[in-house]
């Protein structure tokens, strides 16, 4: 079990390591026009030696397109979870821990939130503020943050009623520090969990709104934004789709199995 | 006349990913027709699994039974090899011919069925009976299990019952097809004592009218000696011991049965002492030498309650509005001298509880006065509270869950002496290491995480944490229940060593009252959220007056053989509830002085 945890955790932080270095180095090494140059008399080519993997409807290389969509991919996608954590994180365990009409204001605020698709949230906000990579990060944060918020205030909300909670109110510690030592250590591995689940959701989130037209600006390539485009083409050119697909899944089985890990490190269980 | 269970040499090894663990490694005993056998041993000694292993339950736990031998008895009085049956034989025995009593009544019943359901189905499957046939036999079986109003209680479900009651039909579920033998794994440990001696005797009573045997599962020595015919002592995995119940209390062979029978605090072994006297521990004869000292000094009073009063809202309706009230402290008043222990005991649901809660104001009160040295610990703000904290500190009952476990233990026991800024850097680490000391734990165990120890060594933490601050009081929730007796011992040697050594006073919230007589200078008994009756340890143990006091000490099974008594399974006296409608105000607590110092609530 050891030794399989540990492999577990290098599959994943090999695939994440493989994936961000793609991502950062990508740019730096292909020309700078490699995602929009159309070779027009190869349209939707299957696999071949001049284009490794194929090529879309308007003949541009995939390998250049997933490469390059990495990073813009990636970055919303992060910054969007990072975001939702840092805005769901304190109202979540305020709420949580505190209970009473604090909970009741903050909850009924984030069931407000949830009342809207997640995605036609995003949508609005990104309307409202206009489309570029910013709005689009805050879009998908802010809609992502009520899931978030309801997921830490429930397991807040089981950690504040354990004896060790009582046990360190007795002692004489705040509530700040009570909220700080104790609750937050103990829903971290709920958050790592619910992180990496968003992660995924917020790479297919850019690419919905990329295909309304409000992520990701055209020709500049996202994977969302290539997969929303296979869309029409998935009989003739399947390829179109399962490259960026599969992108996205060595992504999301990279955070999942580094996730787990680092859930498991934290977990003192485990030492 | 032949053995209905012999169990020979069994293993049982369970799979977990470090390997095969050794659940029960060289188990053997035998159960003749109509006797009670009584595997005894403490936590994690293999008794719960070898009950499992006879009614081959233990393979959904994870365990296989590899080596050894289990033999039952059949009703048409073949042999059968348990350890080789089928899966379809076994679905017949089990149930059957084999009836299993979980500790936990709670969780045994399933909340979605009605009691009528849950004691039908296996009538209708084992026996075939039709559903008419069978809800008659139920009703049958609530009878004689002495279940008031049997005829509601088949339609309704497992919460409208209180805990003595679902044990009740627990039993009659075990008992529906009449097995040979009844498997009672620890069928008592949640329960009150009222009510466990209410159990127990129900138990001798169906074992007397059908002829059946019993297995019964514990860790209370007190109940093996009023159940059993024959024991069987287990210790890590093996039998330690086998002897009928007479040789095994008075003349036990083996160092381990001694060890656990010194542990076992007996009720009314502290008659005519004056003060407490710690632990018989083997192997330490310091504990037998030091005495806890009488209090010579004059004694100065350290916790003076006044009315104490606590009530919480019960919420209905849309609106969340209060609709009634929970009394769960009513007019508590009481005082506590300087270096003294005061006991305040009671069964479940009498507010013992919420009574050392509401004076360390974990919940608010509703009304009255608590007065530590001095200071009136209700009127202080919020700031000042957290401050007066220092003074008064907790121990917990649940050594598992009253510590994080995800700090080192060095840092919870620091935390208090950073809550006040008592000291930092080395000075800080000094302190924790002293403290370490001062509970008998090694320094290595500094730098642990508390799944790292073992029960009794993370109570000690936790009352090296109450004693972080150098408080004057420390109220003790059920402190030493969730601990096997040895250790329970051991436990509390170490509170009345630092009692005496550091003039600490204790409120010792507890249900144990032989525990209590071992270790309290003053006692109050609590029922229904008020003190019915309060006064030396000498004057209550040995003078009760209260007829709640009387009822309550007649029903704790002592553990000798020589002294057994059998509540009347027909006296049932369930708990009044402590509901009442919004705006009910109860007579004040008015007392009578039987005695001086010994007062006795007027009903």
């Amino acid at each position: 079990m050891k030794r399989f945890k540990t492999t577990k955790g290098l599959i994943g932080i090999f695939l994440l390591t493989i994936i961000a270095l793609v991502a950062i180095l990508g740019p730096m090494i292909l020309p700078p026009d490699a995602a929009t140059k159309m070779d027009m008399l190869a349209r939707r080519s299957p696999p071949n030696w001049n284009h490794l993997l194929g090529t879309d409807q308007l003949g541009r290389d995939m390998l250049a397109r997933v490469i390059l969509g990495a990073r813009t991919s990636l970055e919303i996608a992060v910054s969007a979870v990072l975001m939702s954590i840092v805005l769901g994180l304190p109202l979540g365990l305020v709420s949580g821990y505190s209970g009473g009409w604090n909970d009741n204001v903050l909850m009924r605020l984030v069931d407000t939130l949830l009342a809207f698709p997640a995605l036609l949230l995003a949508l609005t906000i990104s309307a409202v503020l206009g489309p570029n990579v910013q709005n689009t990060i805050i879009a998908i944060g802010v809609a992502f943050t009520p899931y978030l918020a309801r997921i830490i205030r429930g397991e807040a909300l089981k950690v504040a009623q354990m004896p060790y909670v009582e046990a360190a109110r007795a002692s004489g510690t705040t509530d700040g520090m009570i909220m700080l030592r104790h609750v937050l250590p103990n829903i971290l591995p709920a958050v790592i969990v619910q992180a990496t689940i968003s992660l995924a959701f917020a790479i297919l989130a850019e690419a919905g709104l990329s295909f309304l037209g409000l992520g990701t600006q055209p020709p500049a390539a996202s994977w969302g934004l290539m997969i929303q485009a296979s869309r029409d083409q998935l009989d003739v050119a399947p390829w179109t789709a399962l490259v960026p697909g599969a992108a996205v899944a060595l992504t999301v089985l990279g955070l999942n199995m580094f996730g787990d890990v680092l859930r498991d490190i934290l977990d003192p269980k485990s030492k | 006349m032949k053995d209905i269970v012999s169990v020979d040499h069994l293993r049982v090894e369970f799979a977990t990913d470090s390997g095969p663990v050794v659940g029960v490694e060289d188990v053997l005993f035998t159960i003749a027709p109509g006797e009670t056998v009584c595997v005894v041993g403490e936590s994690g000694s293999g008794k719960s699994v070898t009950s499992l292993s006879l009614m081959r339950l233990v393979e959904f736990g994870g365990g296989t039974i590899v080596a050894g031998a289990l033999r039952f008895r059949r009703e048409d009085g073949t042999e059968l090899d348990v350890a080789a049956a089928s899966p379809a034989v076994m679905g017949e025995v089990r149930g059957n011919e084999i009836g299993m009593i979980f500790q936990e009544p709670m969780t045994a019943l399933n909340p979605v069925f009605t009691i009528e359901r849950q004691l039908t189905d296996g009538l209708m499957l084992h026996k075939g009976l039709s559903q008419a046939q069978a809800s008659a036999r139920a009703l049958e079986l609530l009878k004689s299990v002495r279940v008031p109003e049997p005829e509601r209680r088949l339609k309704q479900y497992p919460h409208e019952l209180s805990g003595g009651m679902r044990q009740r039909v627990v039993i009659a579920m075990a008992m529906a097809c009449e097995p040979k033998l009844l498997i009672a794994d620890e069928p008592t440990t949640a329960l009150d004592v009222t009510i466990q001696a209410e159990i127990l005797a129900l138990i001798n009573r169906l074992k007397r009218e059908n002829g059946m045997a019993v297995l019964f599962i514990t860790h209370d020595m007190a109940v093996v000696a009023q159940m059993a015919d024959r024991v069987v002592v287990m210790y890590r995995g093996k039998t330690v011991e086998t002897g009928t119940v007479d040789q095994i209390f008075t003349a036990p062979k083996e160092d381990y049965t001694r060890a656990l029978l010194a542990a076992v605090p007996k009720l009314g072994e502290m008659k005519g002492k004056p003060a407490p006297e710690r632990m018989r521990l083997i192997g330490d004869e310091s504990a037998r030498a030091a005495r806890v000292a009488p209090v010579a000094r004059k004694p100065q009073v350290l916790l003076e309650v006044k009315n104490l009063t606590t009530r919480f809202p019960v919420k209905g309706g849309i609106l969340r509005r209060t609709l009634a009230q929970v009394h769960a402290v009513e007019d508590v008043s009481f005082t506590l001298n300087v270096g003294e222990t005061l006991a305040l005991v009671g069964e479940s649901g009498c507010g013992k509880s919420s009574c050392g809660r509401s004076i360390l104001r974990l919940v608010k009160p509703t009304s009255g006065e608590v007065w530590i040295g001095g200071r009136d610990i209700g009127a202080l703000s919020p700031y000042d509270l957290r401050k007066a904290r220092a003074d008064m500190q907790m121990v917990f009952q649940d050594p598992f869950a009253s510590l994080n476990p995800y700090r080192r233990l060095k840092d919870q026991v620091a935390e208090p002496i950073v809550n006040f800024g008592l000291a930092n850097g080395a000075a800080l680490k000094a302190r924790v290491e002293e403290l370490f000391d001062r509970v008998h734990l090694p320094r290595a165990f500094l730098n642990r995480f508390p799944h790292e120890l073992s029960g009794g060594q993370r109570q000690r933490v936790a009352i090296a944490r109450a004693l972080a601050v150098n408080p004057k009081l420390i109220v003790a929730d059920e402190a030493v229940s969730a601990l096997d007796v040895s250790v329970q011992a051991q436990v509390l040697n170490l509170m009345m060593e630092l009692q005496e050594d550091l003039g600490l006073s204790y409120l010792f919230i507890s249900h144990d009252m032989a525990v209590m007589e071992r270790i309290a200078h003053q006692v109050g008994v609590m029922y229904l959220g008020r003190i019915v009756e309060i006064g030396s340890r000498a004057a209550v143990f040995d003078n009760p007056t209260h007829s709640y006091t009387k009822q309550l000490l007649s029903a704790v099974p002592i553990a000798d053989p020589t002294k057994r008594r059998f509540a009347d399974d027909l006296a049932f006296k369930p708990i009044k509830s402590p509901i009442f409608p919004l705006g009910h105000q109860p007579a004040p607590s008015v007392y009578t002085e039987v005695a001086p110092g010994h007062f006795v609530l007027k009903d």
